[in-house]
């Protein structure tokens, strides 16, 4: 057969069950490209192939983002604070995966505690966007996208806490899917915001997404606010999707929308019309201030989350004549600007005579979003939008600018606020760089979502990715 | 908005060294976000409820269960330093 | 100078004795080796999470229908963020403003809070312990770290510090009665810091306060107090103002220092902890809670005062140590009917004088039946006071039964003019010059006589009876 880093993943268990291919010369292939990685996508890569797991996922290898924790193995969140550290225990949802039959084959590079829309923000260098390498691949999960993208893995983990799955997967032309929030375990994920953070998958097609979500997704009792889905996740098979209403909301939209991204947005809206869905207005009437709250309740949750490094217990240290010095130079040292841009503007946030106007005013801004979104979905299925505002942009053209990076984060907020499923497919390209579009759901809606988005991505046709060129 | 000492005292907070010359750049970047996020002050917000989790679910409990510890020579595997099988820091100053 | 009042409230940490830690599986350490009893949650490893432990809550609702508190349906879990090794994640979780517990009484004091958090693991300081040899570094041992607390905040309603002795001994022997903690100060189970002020006798503001420190033992805490409301009479006498901060007290110096440098600001930065949801308390929690709850030792005391009738004084010593009072009612209760007040103070006074303040009785060799049998032994006269701590004494070293003991050592009252009569007759031949006092109406040298009688009786004679063979001996 044609090169197995061909296949997509559900394509390679099938032929692995078929007897068609080897799990590990599939896993040597694919060792082989990530060993020569050009986009310092990777951070850790498998020394060899481990001996095929037995499950329905059949030995097919993953791609982790760093920040989950896998015992022995570099789990590092893209921070020198981290540098070499290895966790004595394994994330529940990488667990759950080889419990199902994954190979773990790489760990992925990332923003610094998943903060940033670039990967530029990394301890471990910047990520190249696979489509040209003179872009970003966006971010916080760019290295778990272009490793996907790029076909050094069939399919990554990611995590979203702002859009840090989908803006990715959109910058590089991939699938990538967070879904709601709690159903995946956060145990074992290194936190940036707890009450926001998400681990998801990003995939080549929507089908992939769904086969690694379902068997990521468990309540877990180590994990206080995982939730059991209430429903299994299907394979999606829908082929039209009559009866479907789609709200749209023009007025977040209406601005900062470049217009090879909105030309392809508006292409896929189209193509979900003649698949039969109803196209609307909808109304998310808080939803441009997502970007304010969230820019107070993630940096005041990773504020407190960040204090653990303190060098005392593991990861990096710097000396220091007393207990202070070594706190403030280890912390000096370990930590990334952006990651200290945020530690401050969270601990300010928190910090005695502002929490009310900071942190208890986002907390509630947070309440009317969600609000905004359970009235949306009275008279709609599902939301869409552009998934990020513009394409991969060049790597160094927003890092001068702190708030410049987090508007390319405005559309997926919102969602990430309200705690509901997303997903972002390629709809096409603009200026040969691709273009995402995030569908959103009720929470647990994820069978409908998925569904809705492959009906989708079937009518879009979308191609040219780099990892095709495998073929 | 957010001036040199707000940003010292909120480092200091935050155990963060900074370089003289980083104060007042991050000064500048804190107020530029600061200015924006004050969008939301302008809002009425009278009886909203705060939100901390999205999801609504019961609170999970744990059986009062002993689960084995981890071996001792793990634990210290990753510290910077050890001794007397605990983890050395500086003490504070006097 | 002015007349102060003191005012003084308590804010009390209790280790709860659950087998696990309040939010991973760790079992609870009593001295095992240093980094033990860890694992990634109570290490405050990178991803680790925590959940809360149910016996945890079930102690706390324990807690707080002790206390007569509102038990809230739903409370929540903050962050308190601060840097210090002995807290591995930055931050302690705890509860804020939705405590599990408020309001509430012990006895006179009103209890403002009772809330759950996690304890801090051991430092090791170096200089402290001499243990780091020319080092200056500390050593974290994270055992301890992830013990529930249950933390305990009385309004400000003590004003001398044998008042708040007093009222913490209550509170040790409620939460001793509950099971829900060891209690013990010495090993830190049970920790409690003052909040004290002091304001003009008869006003009702509260002045300027201080914490004092993590005392270790009731007496440090009565110690520390009394010397703290020394120091700050002394700086309001002067006209100066109290300082607010935070204290120690050396109870080798009696020397009260500051804790903490005036420039380290603690803002804590508090916020609801993303990792919990809410703990709501459901009917079945509310339920267990209520059918756990004992018969606490203020209402023992009640019980024994008013419906056993002995004296106020007898009941709290019975009632507030839980051991003594069960002993008690086991003595009363059974085959033997004594009196209730002699049976009270033969265990509160000979009994617990023999075996040691904190010794079980029930764990000694005088069965409850035994000690009941030699009270009423002495009530029927059957055997003296003495001859009946000599019974004691032997039922302490070997258990037994008393009438055997007292038939054995031949231990029985000697009574009568019969048997006693010869050794008066005696007593007063052998004592001619007392004997003509005696006659002469002068009774003070009676106790010659009667001294005489108990040596030759090896103190089985009752005096009174003696006094009265005596006299009729004399004539008089
Ligand atoms: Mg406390
Ligand atoms: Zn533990």
């Amino acid at each position: 057969m044609a090169d197995a880093t061909s296949l997509t993943a559900a394509a390679a268990v099938a032929a692995i069950d078929a007897g068609e291919l080897d799990a590990t010369e599939l896993f040597e292939a694919y060792r082989v490209r990530s060993a020569a990685d050009e986009l310092n996508a990777l951070t850790w890569v498998a020394p060899e192939a481990p001996p095929t797991p037995a499950g329905p996922l059949a030995g097919v290898p993953l791609a982790v983002k760093d920040l989950f924790c896998t015992e022995g193995i570099p789990s590092q969140a893209g921070s020198k604070i981290l540098e070499g550290y290895l966790p004595p225990y394994t994330a529940t949802a990488v667990a759950n995966l080889q419990r199902a039959g994954v190979s773990l084959l790489s760990k992925a590079n990332q923003d610094e505690f998943a903060m940033g829309s670039s990967n530029e923000h990394c301890a471990f260098g910047p990520v190249l966007n696979p489509w040209d390498k003179t872009r970003v691949p966006g971010g916080s999960s760019g290295g778990s996208a272009a490793a996907v993208a790029a076909g050094l893995a069939p399919w990554a983990l990611g995590t979203d806490t702002g859009g840090s799955i989908r803006q990715p997967a959109a910058l590089c032309g991939v699938v990538g899917l967070k879904p709601t929030y709690g159903t995946v375990s956060r145990y074992g994920m290194i936190a940036f915001a707890s009450s926001l953070d998400q681990a998801g998958p990003i995939t080549r097609d929507v089908t992939d997404a769904a086969l690694l979500y379902r068997h990521m997704a468990s309540k877990d009792h180590r994990d206080a606010t995982s939730i059991a889905r209430p429903d299994a996740i299907e394979l999606p098979s829908a082929e039209r999707l009559d009866g479907i209403t789609i709200g749209v909301p023009e007025k977040l939209i209406a601005e900062g929308v470049e217009p090879g991204v909105m030309q392809a947005f508006r292409q896929a809206l189209t193509k979900a019309q003649e698949l039969g869905a109803n196209v609307v207005d909808v109304e998310l009437l808080h939803a441009e201030h997502g970007l304010s709250a969230y820019y107070v309740l993630a940096p005041a949750e990773a504020s407190s989350n960040l204090s653990r490094y303190d060098g005392v217990r593991f990861g990096r240290r710097a000396d220091g004549d007393d207990l202070a010095a070594m706190y403030t130079r280890t912390r000096h040292d370990g930590f990334g600007p952006e990651v200290k841009r945020r530690i401050l503007i969270g601990t300010y946030a928190l910090s005695s005579g502002y929490y009310d106007a900071y942190y208890g005013r986002a907390q509630r801004v947070r309440t009317k979003i969600a609000d905004d979104f359970r009235t949306a979905f009275s008279a709609v299925d599902l939301i869409a939008t552009p998934t990020a505002p513009t394409v991969a942009f060049e790597l160094g053209s927003k890092t001068a600018d702190p708030l410049a990076m987090y508007l390319n984060d405005l559309f997926t907020i919102p969602v990430s606020l309200a705690g509901l499923p997303g997903i972002s497919i390629p709809a096409g390209l603009s200026d040969a760089l691709p273009v995402g579009l995030q569908l959103a759901g009720p929470a647990f809606s994820e069978n409908n979502l998925l569904d809705a988005a492959y009906a989708l991505e079937r009518a879009i046709g979308f191609s040219g990715a780099p990892w095709e060129s495998a073929k | 908005m957010i001036d040199r000492d707000q940003v010292l005292h909120v480092a200091r907070l935050a155990r963060l060294e900074l370089e003289d010359d980083e104060v007042e750049r991050i000064a500048g970047e804190l107020s530029k976000v600061l200015e924006h996020v004050d969008a939301i002050s302008a809002l009425d917000l009278d009886g909203v409820e705060p939100t901390s989790h999205v999801v609504d679910i019961d609170t999970a409990l744990r059986p009062d269960e002993v689960t084995p510890s981890l071996p001792r020579d793990l634990v210290l595997a990753q510290a910077p330093a050890v001794q007397d099988d605990g983890f050395l820091v500086p003490s504070s100053k006097a | 100078m002015s007349n102060w009042e003191p005012v003084i409230g308590l804010e009390i940490h209790v280790q709860l004795r659950t087998n696990t830690k309040m939010f991973c599986g760790c079992g609870l350490s009593f001295g095992e080796p240093p980094n033990t009893r860890t694992c990634p949650v109570c290490l405050g490893l990178p991803g680790t999470l925590p959940v809360v432990n149910a016996e945890a809550i079930h102690y706390g609702l324990l807690i707080g229908l002790a206390l007569g508190c509102e038990l809230a349906p739903r409370s929540i879990f903050h962050r308190k963020n601060y840097f210090y090794p002995d807290l591995p994640k930055g931050y302690q979780i705890s509860q804020y403003d939705e405590p599990l517990c408020s309001g509430g009484s012990l006895g006179a004091v009103q209890i403002h809070r009772v809330h759950l958090e996690e304890d801090a693991a051991k430092l090791v300081h170096g200089g402290a312990s001499g243990r780091i040899h020319g080092s200056t570094g500390s050593v974290v041992d994270f055992n301890r770290g992830g013990t529930p607390l249950a933390e305990i905040v009385t309004e400000p309603d003590l004003h001398d510090a044998t008042e708040a002795a007093e009222w913490l001994r209550l509170l040790r022997a409620t939460l001793r009665r509950l099971g829900v903690s060891d209690v013990n100060m010495e090993e830190g189970s049970l920790r409690c810091d003052a909040n004290i002020s002091l304001r003009p006798a008869g006003s009702t503001g509260l002045g300027t306060k201080t914490e004092l420190k993590n005392m270790n033992s009731f007496r440090f805490i009565e110690r520390g107090i009394r010397a703290e409301i020394k120091r700050q009479t002394a700086i309001l006498d002067a006209g100066d103002e109290v300082e607010q901060e935070t204290l120690h007290y050396d109870p080798r110096t009696e020397a009260i220092t500051s804790l903490r440098s005036k420039e380290e600001a603690h803002d804590y930065r508090y916020f609801p902890e993303p990792d919990l949801t809410p703990i709501t308390i459901t009917q079945a929690m509310l339920d267990r809670a209520s059918a756990a709850l004992p018969e606490l030792p203020l209402d023992r005391a009640v019980r024994f005062e008013q419906q056993v009738g002995i004296s106020a004084e007898s009941a709290r010593n019975l009632a507030f140590r839980t051991e003594l009072g069960d002993y008690f009612e086991a003595a009363l209760n059974g085959r033997t009917r004594t009196d209730a007040q002699a049976l009270a103070n033969w265990i509160g006074n000979d009994l617990v004088a023999r075996i040691g303040n904190d010794a079980d009785p029930a764990e000694c060799k005088v069965s409850a039946g035994a000690l009941a049998e030699l009270v009423s032994l002495v009530q029927s006269k059957a055997v003296t006071r003495e001859g009946a701590l000599q019974v004691l004494d032997r039922l302490v070293a070997d258990g037994g039964e008393p009438h055997a003991i007292i038939e054995a050592e031949g231990l029985g009252a000697v009574g009568g003019s019969d048997e006693l009569g010869p050794i008066v007759e005696a007593a007063l031949a052998a004592n001619p010059d007392v004997a003509e006092k005696l006659k002469s109406g002068d009774m003070k040298p009676i106790g010659v006589i009667v001294g005489y009688v108990m040596r030759e009786t090896k103190g089985r004679a009752d005096g009174g009876e003696v006094t009265k063979i005596v006299r009729s001996q004399l004539g008089l």
